[in-house]
């Protein structure tokens, strides 16, 4: 196959009875497995849904400058963290623009696993220089699973010995299932109560199975990319190459992002010695950000209206779409949403969007671009902060 | 009398029927004289051996400026250009390094050699793409000298200033680096895998006597990238029906708009009266009168035999004496009974669909430069293959193949001279090269045809067997091209123009020179 099935592919193949595949990063991945996206949406809600994660790649930084180097890197204090800390982190280039965003897991004091949605190799190996580290591409080697939803850590306590019950967000425990070791991080993209799973390739097809036959007594459904891209809208989590882009493949300075135009002031820590990126980010923590990266909602008013002058019933869109949609304050373009659906559980139109900082304040009124039956309309939506979803329990 | 002619057009290769097309389009009558029985100059068809049909010289389409495809409508007058997607390099060790299209395709293929590489890809091309575009706008516009007074100069300079400018700092560097480099350094900055290196760096030492260690060859590289920059285009493929299509469709462009084109029609000389050009004689000494002669033959072909030297001023005869053309690439055309079968990637398939390039280190290139640099054709030469048929089927009888393969080195100046013998030798050499990776060549040859550069010259008339009509080195570049006073299409004699690969920007199929001057022109006739 020239698209790599991932080690999960004889079970999920066999499961996807929509045929719907698509491309994620070089494997495939199965956009649903039912013929419609909505039951497995609803299981990350209400039960809990099981996606293949393989696909992200992954890095181990195993040495004693192993945090010196990360520290480099992202824009979080990783010398800080403890032993089974997981950090979501962006790193930027000397321009303090993104490059790319991840997650850190301290597996041990000289040891840490960086995942990544963009190969990561060469940038960390260019930043080693100097230092006593060993990096490794492990992206193949480890397969990865999430399990999402209010029944995952019921689910899990099931099928491991220990360790889950006191596991807390962005916390990291090695364990195992069925005697097979793996690694859960109470961690995921769906802004739900989550794990995620982390395993060696090989123990792949077992611990699948493992959790297929446990999960069926949850409500347990695997699930594929539709359903993830409605739950990461809700909890506002942005996406590499549809939300920004990547500073490694921006032709024109207008691509580029700070951690600080998309959200992520939390997570730049300019007490830090030294990172790549950082005079630049200093400064612009400064003068503040040109941009802001916020959530808006569709004033349902104004847009039935539109459906209505036409004769027709609204249409919402079921599957969250991806592309740049135009945001008007009036005469002038405030910004640009970039992913945006219809919520099922919170019946309303959101979107994910970039707004010059005037525009940004929550509370704002603003219009967005629709097209109503081939013509071009506007609908009111007001800027809200992020996340639009966020469950108590995904942090008790 | 007024002349039946507004302009006459030496040459029926691509480049001058470009130029006539846009003359004509513009209401001017033309008359394109082409030698031979045949239009196309280097972009020629030809059916060599029975039911086979073979780009006998140039036989790819890369650099084909997409705004003559636009302006001439070419796909309309049959130019349809097919994908060309992928590369394959053989390795003696019977692996191999493709490039394929695919992002996730090449992206796999080449962590299998290198993770690193893998990544340096992507930035590498983004770096090529802002370069390209960077040089593109020059490609377009006859060269300011910087050494000029002359306002057009000044301003075309300042143009170019405030652009460069523009480019900001990473790519200004970049451009510095890609002007002054070796492209075999030049990439060791971004990869480690030899193939990976050798075969990129291969582009920037095509029809130059320049090895990939040769500084100034990175230059060369970024014609590569410029070909896929207009992707949309498609500019970068295989014509269909061979490379004379090309210039079947740019003739018919021509002629629609009223161009009049002669095949067997050998000029001897432009006729000068007065130091201007009123026309040219044929070689059976039939007189043809136009206000305005462009040739677009060679610049020593142009100055030293259709206008001579005695019309010329020294410092004109001594910059074309100088002007390099040392041509070094040969071609191997080949009939085969049935398709190569690689060791390294056995059967039919994409690869085959795609180029395969001989090139399996920097080291080899280098070695392969080595034997021509001392008067010898290489005894490991690089080539750069395609099997047109499996492209277009029309191109050879069902299950059987036509083989195009560009060679090199093959210096015009081989010691001691070419002969037949010289050229069947080094015709067994590309075989036996090739052979090594795919077995069953030898046997399933059913035709052959060696081209060596001094074949080129007597052929078609380039001279030196130059493809380029002149090395695409830096020195003869942009306002230098063929030399710093006549960089601009013009020539000392009144009423001559030069519209070939000898000028600004250079060959490759582009048809910008012939489209400059042609612009050049009409701009001088308002």
């Amino acid at each position: 196959m020239i698209l790599k099935p991932t080690p999960f592919h004889p079970r999920t193949s066999v499961l996807c009875e929509s045929h719907a595949w698509r491309r994620w990063s070089g494997y495939l991945a199965a956009s649903s497995y039912e013929l419609s996206h909505e039951r497995e949406y609803h299981s990350i809600r209400n039960a809990a849904a099981l996606f293949d994660i393989t696909p992200l790649y992954k890095y181990r930084v195993q040495g004693r400058d192993a945090a010196r180097l990360l520290d480099r890197v992202v824009t979080r204090n990783v010398a800080r963290t403890k032993v089974g800390d997981v950090l979501y982190t962006p790193w930027c280039d000397h321009r303090g623009k993104v490059l790319d965003d991840g997650t850190v897991a301290r597996l041990g004091e000289q040891l840490f696993r960086l995942t990544s949605a963009d190969p990561n190799l060469r940038w960390l190996e260019d930043c080693a220089h100097g230092l006593d580290v060993d990096i490794d591409d492990v992206s193949e080697q480890v397969a990865a699973l999430a399990l999402q939803g209010p029944t995952a850590r019921a689910i899990l306590m099931q099928l491991t010995d220990g360790g889950l019950e006191g596991l807390k967000f962005f916390r990291l425990t090695a364990t195992s299932i069925r005697g097979m070791p793996v690694e859960i991080s109470r961690t995921g993209y769906t802004g739900d109560l989550g794990f995620e799973i982390w395993m060696q390739a090989e123990h792949a097809l077992a611990i699948w199975d493992a959790l297929i036959e446990v999960g069926a007594n949850y409500g347990m459904a695997p699930a594929g990319m539709f359903a993830l891209d409605v739950a990461r809208i809700e909890a506002g989590l942005m996406l590499i190459d549809v939300d920004y882009v990547s500073a490694r493949k921006a032709l024109i300075e207008s691509q580029l992002s700070s951690p600080f135009e998309l959200d992520l002031a939390w997570t730049v820590n300019t007490d830090k010695p030294s990172f790549v990126g950082k005079e630049a980010l200093v400064a612009e923590q400064a003068r503040g950000p040109a941009w802001q990266f916020v959530g808006v909602v569709v004033d349902w008013d104004s847009f039935e209206r539109l459906y209505l002058a036409v004769g027709l019933a609204p249409r919402v869109p079921i599957p969250a779409w991806r592309m740049s949609v135009p945001i008007f304050s009036g005469g002038e373009q405030a910004g640009y949403a970039t992913s945006g659906g219809w919520s099922p559980l919170l019946k309303k139109y959101i979107a994910l969007a970039h707004l010059q900082s005037k525009w940004a304040a929550p509370g704002t009124s603003l219009e967005m671009e629709l097209t109503v039956e081939h013509r071009r309309k506007r609908a009111i939506v007001t800027v809200v902060k992020k996340p639009f979803f966020n469950p108590a329990r995904k942090r008790t | 009398m007024a002349a039946p002619y507004e302009a006459i057009v030496i040459g029926g290769g691509h480049n001058g029927l470009v130029c006539a097309a846009y003359l004509a389009r513009a209401g001017k009558r033309v008359l394109v004289l082409e030698q031979r029985d045949r239009i196309g100059g280097a972009a020629v068809s030809e059916q060599l051996f029975p039911g086979f049909t073979f780009s006998v010289f140039s036989y790819v389409v890369s650099l084909l400026r997409p705004e003559i495809i636009r302006d001439l409508e070419l796909p309309r007058h049959g130019l349809h250009v097919l994908p060309l997607e992928s590369t394959l390099t053989p390795l003696p060790n019977g692996d191999y390094l493709a490039q394929w299209n695919d992002h996730d395709q090449n992206r796999r293929e080449l962590a299998r050699h290198s993770l690193r590489d893998a990544e340096a890809y992507d930035e590498f091309g983004r770096l090529m793409h802002l370069m390209s575009r960077a040089i593109k706008p020059i490609l377009g516009m006859p060269p300011p000298d910087p050494a000029s007074l002359l306002p057009r100069d000044l301003m075309g300079m300042g143009r170019l200033g405030k652009y460069f400018r523009d480019l900001g700092a990473e790519r200004f560097h970049a451009l510095h680096k890609l002007l002054t480099m070796s492209s075999a350094d030049y990439l060791d900055e971004w990869f480690e895998t030899e193939a990976l290196k050798a075969t990129k760096s291969a582009s920037g030492i095509i029809g130059a006597l320049l090895g990939p260690r040769s500084p100034g060859s990175a230059y060369v590289l970024l014609h590569h990238y410029m070909g896929e920059l207009d992707g949309v285009f498609r500019a970068w493929g295989f014509a269909k029906g061979g490379n004379g299509s090309v210039s079947t469709a740019i003739a018919a462009a021509a002629m629609s708009f009223g161009a009049t084109i002669r095949t067997n029609a050998p000029v001897s000389q432009v006729l000068i009266k007065n130091g201007r050009a009123v026309g040219v004689v044929l070689n059976d000494g039939e007189e043809l009168r136009a206000p305005i002669t462009i040739s677009g033959a060679d610049p020593r072909r142009t100055f030293m035999q259709f206008v001579g030297a005695q019309h010329l001023p020294n410092e004109l005869v001594d910059g074309i004496r100088r002007f390099r053309f040392r041509g070094t690439s040969a071609k191997v055309n080949l009939a085969l009974s049935e398709a190569p079968n690689f060791t390294c990637m056995p059967g039919v398939g994409a690869h085959l669909r795609g180029a395969i390039s001989i090139s399996p280190s920097v080291d080899y290139l280098e070695r392969a430069y080595d034997d021509a640099k001392y008067g010898e054709f290489s005894r490991r030469p690089y080539m750069d293959i395609i099997l047109p048929s499996m492209i277009d089927p029309g191109m050879a009888p069902p299950g059987q193949h036509v083989m195009s393969i560009f060679a090199q080195y093959a210096p015009y100046d081989l010691k001691g001279g070419w002969t037949d013998a010289k050229r069947a030798a080094f015709g067994d050499t590309v075989i036996d090269t090739l052979s090594e990776y795919a077995p069953n060549l030898k046997t399933s040859i059913l035709h052959r045809q060696v081209i060596t550069p001094p074949d080129i010259e007597r052929m078609i008339g380039l001279t030196e067997g130059n493809i380029f009509q002149g090395e695409l080195s830096l020195q003869q570049m942009f306002f230098l091209r063929p030399i710093p006073a006549w960089a601009r299409y013009a020539t000392p004699i009144e009423g001559l123009y030069q519209c070939g690969a000898g000028t600004h920007p250079g060959g490759g199929v582009m048809g910008a020179s012939g489209r400059n001057a042609a612009l050049t022109i009409l701009g001088k006739m308002k």
